[in-house]
């Protein structure tokens, strides 16, 4: 298994790569000289942020890049036979029987309309004739091998039946139907809850090792690569910028971009201030916790109470079941739960975009739950409570430039008019968000991630609310980039005196940002508590295992 | 609002069309057509009413470059004539199934539930008749006047505006801006009107273009069986009628420059709505 076994000729080795893309704005080099080799049996980790090329290098290893992508230098060879310029029926043979893949987004890459043992019968078809008894007969063990639960009916199952993580179960055992010596896995946990996503991945390291494979795992996630890699590359900006064991690498990072990067991610001991450090944003930043001025004072009712919320659907789905929880004015609360524990449905609630079927929603004393969603736009108390969304792309208006964003809630809840105050006041916005001035003119599309969730942030604290939701602020964001943005949201938390309600899956996170913790499951609190306690000693079963499924950096694989 | 300013929208108007040429000669055939409807009436060589029995049934010749009919009246005097008619007739049933349309559809998209139902059958009703036959019968109820025809036009036409925005706003509703609108303060309506439209026009748009062609086909239609315009008014499915009537003697050119008048209309409306949805969205601008 260690790389000081390897055989002459690796499994695969590029050989100074580069690939091209023609867009409307010119060539975009997107991989610049990418070497790498993989051994037999050998599991390497490529890093790197959106935009790093990781993918791409992947795509191009298996000749799958789209039509305007373009290989323009460079050599790529499968056990030593060059496969650079091969035709598309020698890369038929090879796909699948050598080299597969699996992606992000298991749903997405099934089809929809035929049952999980038709498709996988299908894989084992396009590379030898099988009978369909025989086919059905393989698919169960196929099943059977990544670990699924009644593989005997999951086999007419349709992928809709199926959650996230059986489906990327079932992606993984169409990609070890032909027995392919390589697995080229692309962020194959990205957008899986934190409990299936340790699961589906010790699964993938356990059939890796089991069938002597090699794998190449592309991930954003350090803590992923650092465990399950045995040789991690970093990229950036479709170049080699570092390569070493995840021990040198994550422990004494040589690059500084690396180095950067190792500080962004979160860790079980960080603190907001060592994400970025130097970043110069936020230099008050502090471990949550230890400003005084945060902690509640006795005798004063919270600023937001919630009581026995409950909220029912159509056809009987509960999604949030009697739920309560109390913020105090400038403490910040977590809200940690997976896919389904109704804490998205939780922060609408809060923001009365939707209505509660049942229960009370107090702040500063006053309910505002009698207040039916459809006219709370009119309610004094809309400016108090803003909200920031998950997706910054999906959050901004495509017909509005970034200046009309923030300036939109103004207008509608101060009636601000078009004019000098409203302008000062944006920029204002802008400014204290870090969103550079000349960025105001344009429109959604024309920023990066980073700069949309500002405006987004923008856009919030325009108004200066009392109470912040913030829904997974940061979950669509690289982690550079999520470390900017955490740091601003502390400081400008702690300079309004701002609660927080602080929604998210990434337990790290919450702990940096969060005093107070609530953990869902189902709709139901499962644990209510300081952050202290949670992380320290957790009594719930279900938050111990949230906990231990944390990937974290210093986890390094051992041998 | 400080929208981008109009040099930025002019560049990109002028890059969609030197990356796409038809649509440059669709939008000048458009242009032109616009123009003749406007000052065509004044700079006609012949009165496209005055009949001439003396001069009938001419073929094209250097004074009538498109003949003349069986009046002896300019036929080409008449076919530009005609246009301001035929445009203004489409325009105006266009635009109005396209407001009316676009507003009901967003709301029954937004808003799902009971007035989607019933807006929904309808609007199957309405589709479940051949829609030339209701236009016919909408003019031959309502009497035979223009103002009918447009209305007839705009109803058969409603069915499709209401469907594709309840579709595009139907994707849009759960949205982060839409939610982010609501905690600004907007109420339902205004997240409907200021936010959901303009996000769904610049896709309306090829719709409209598309079903000009179309209207203008229906409205020609309608005269062609004598159930429209009036003649003597020149108008060009009633030229394309009364012509088909010589056609059997030779006598081409009654039917082919009024017909070859509407195709080359429709042809551009069509080939324009492509481009336009190009130069309408912001995100095509980079």
């Amino acid at each position: 298994m260690t790389a000081g076994l390897m055989p002459a000729p690796p499994l695969l080795a590029v050989d100074d790569l580069h690939v091209d893309f023609s867009t409307r704005n010119g060539i975009v080099k997107a991989v610049r000289g990418v070497s790498l080799n993989v051994a037999e049996g050998e599991t390497l980790g490529v890093v790197g942020e959106s935009g790093s090329g990781k993918s791409v290098t992947a795509f191009a290893v298996t000749r799958l890049l789209e039509a305007s992508g373009r290989i323009t230098g460079g050599h790529i060879r499968f056990r030593g036979q060059d496969i650079t310029r091969a035709s598309s029926s020698q890369l038929r043979s090879l796909h699948g029987a050598a080299v597969s893949m699996i992606f992000q987004n298991p749903r997405a890459a099934l089809n929809p309309i035929r049952t999980v043992g038709l498709q996988l019968a299908d894989a084992i078809n396009a590379h030898e004739q099988v009978s369909a008894g025989e086919g059905r007969r393989r698919a169960l063990e196929l099943l059977k091998s990544v670990l699924i639960r009644d593989p005997e009916q999951r086999l007419d199952a349709y992928p809709h039946e199926l959650s996230g993580g059986m489906c990327q179960r079932v992606m993984i055992a169409m990609a070890i139907a032909g027995k392919p010596s390589l697995l080229i896995a692309d962020e194959p946990t990205t957008g899986l809850d934190v409990t299936t996503q340790k699961t589906v991945m010790d699964l993938v390291a356990r059939i890796i090792t089991e069938r002597g494979m090699s794998m190449i795992l592309i991930t954003h996630d350090l803590g992923l690569a650092a465990r399950y890699c045995q040789r991690v590359m970093v990229m950036e900006q479709g170049k080699v910028v570092e390569e070493a064991t995840p021990r040198t690498l994550f422990s004494q990072p040589a690059h500084p971009y690396t180095k950067r990067l190792v500080a962004a991610s979160p860790t079980a001991t960080s603190t907001i201030a060592d994400l970025a450090p130097g970043e110069g944003v936020n230099p008050r930043a502090t471990r949550a916790g230890d400003d005084t001025d945060s902690k509640p004072t006795p005798g004063t009712p919270p600023l937001l109470e919630v009581q026995n919320l409950v909220k029912r659907y159509d056809r009987g789905v509960v999604a949030v079941d009697d739920v309560s929880f109390q913020i105090a004015a400038g403490e910040s609360l977590g809200l940690v739960g997976e896919s389904g524990s109704g804490k998205s449905t939780i922060s609408r609630l809060v923001c009365r975009l939707i209505d509660a079927s049942e229960g009370q929603i107090l702040f500063d004393g006053q309910s505002i739950g009698g207040q039916p969603a459809r006219s709370f736009h009119a309610s004094p108390v809309r400016k108090d409570i803003q909200i920031v969304f998950q997706d910054p792309t999906e959050s901004l208006n495509p017909r509005y430039n970034a200046f009309e964003c923030i300036a939109h809630p103004l207008r509608r809840l101060l009636a601000m008019k078009d004019g000098a105050a409203l302008t000062a006041r944006v920029r204002e916005c802008a400014t204290r968000t870090g969103l550079p001035l000349d960025l105001l003119e344009r429109f959604p599309h024309q920023l990066s991630g980073g700069q949309k969730a500002r405006v987004g942030i923008a856009r919030a604290i325009a108004c200066r609310p009392r109470l912040l939701i913030l829904d997974e602020p940061t979950a669509a964001l690289d982690v550079s980039v999520q470390a900017i943005i955490l740091q601003l949201l502390d400081s400008l938390r702690r300079q309004d005196g701002l609660s927080l309600l602080f929604v998210s899956h990434d337990l790290n996170v919450v702990r940096m940002m969060c005093e107070r913790i609530v953990v869902l499951r189902l709709g139901k609190i499962v644990e209510i508590g300081s952050n202290e306690t949670i992380f320290r000693d957790a009594s719930n079963p279900y938050t111990r295992e949230l906990i231990d499924a944390v990937l974290n950096i210093s986890d390094h694989r051992q041998g | 609002m400080t929208f981008l300013g109009s040099s930025a929208t002019l560049r990109h108007t002028v890059w969609v069309l030197r990356g796409n040429p038809v649509t440059a000669v669709a939008a000048a055939g458009a242009f032109i057509l616009c123009l003749l409807a406007i000052i065509g009436p004044s700079i006609v060589p012949y009165d496209p009413i005055a009949s001439n029995v003396a001069n009938a049934l001419k073929p094209p010749s250097a004074q009538h470059w498109a003949g003349t009919d069986q009046l002896g009246r300019d036929v080409f005097s008449r076919l530009v004539v005609a246009a301001r008619l035929d445009l203004a007739i489409a325009l105006s049933a266009v635009s109005l199934s396209f407001a009316m349309g676009a507003v009901i559809g967003a709301i029954c998209g937004y808003m799902g539930g009971r007035i989607d139902r019933y807006v929904g059958r309808f609007v199957d009703i309405l589709m479940a008749f051949p829609l030339f036959v209701l236009a016919m019968a909408m003019v031959a109820a309502l009497g035979n006047r223009v103002e009918n025809i447009v209305i007839a036009t705009a109803i058969i036409n409603l069915p499709f505006y209401i469907r594709f925005a309840r579709a595009e706003v139907n994707v849009r509703r759960n949205a982060g801006w839409v939610e982010a609108a609501r905690a600004s303060g907007d109420s339902h309506l205004s997240v409907i009107l200021r936010f959901l439209l303009p996000n769904v026009l610049p896709a309306m748009a090829v719709q409209v273009s598309l079903n000009l062609g179309w209207a203008i086909l229906n409205a020609a239609g309608l005269s062609f069986i004598g159930l429209g315009v009036k003649p003597p008014t020149p108008e060009w499915g009633i030229m394309v009628a009364e012509g088909a009537r010589f056609i059997a003697t030779g006598k081409w050119w009654l039917v082919a420059f009024p017909g070859l008048a509407l195709m080359l209309t429709v042809l551009c409306f069509n080939l324009l709505g492509d481009g336009l949805r190009d130069i309408l969205d912001p995100r095509m601008r980079t």
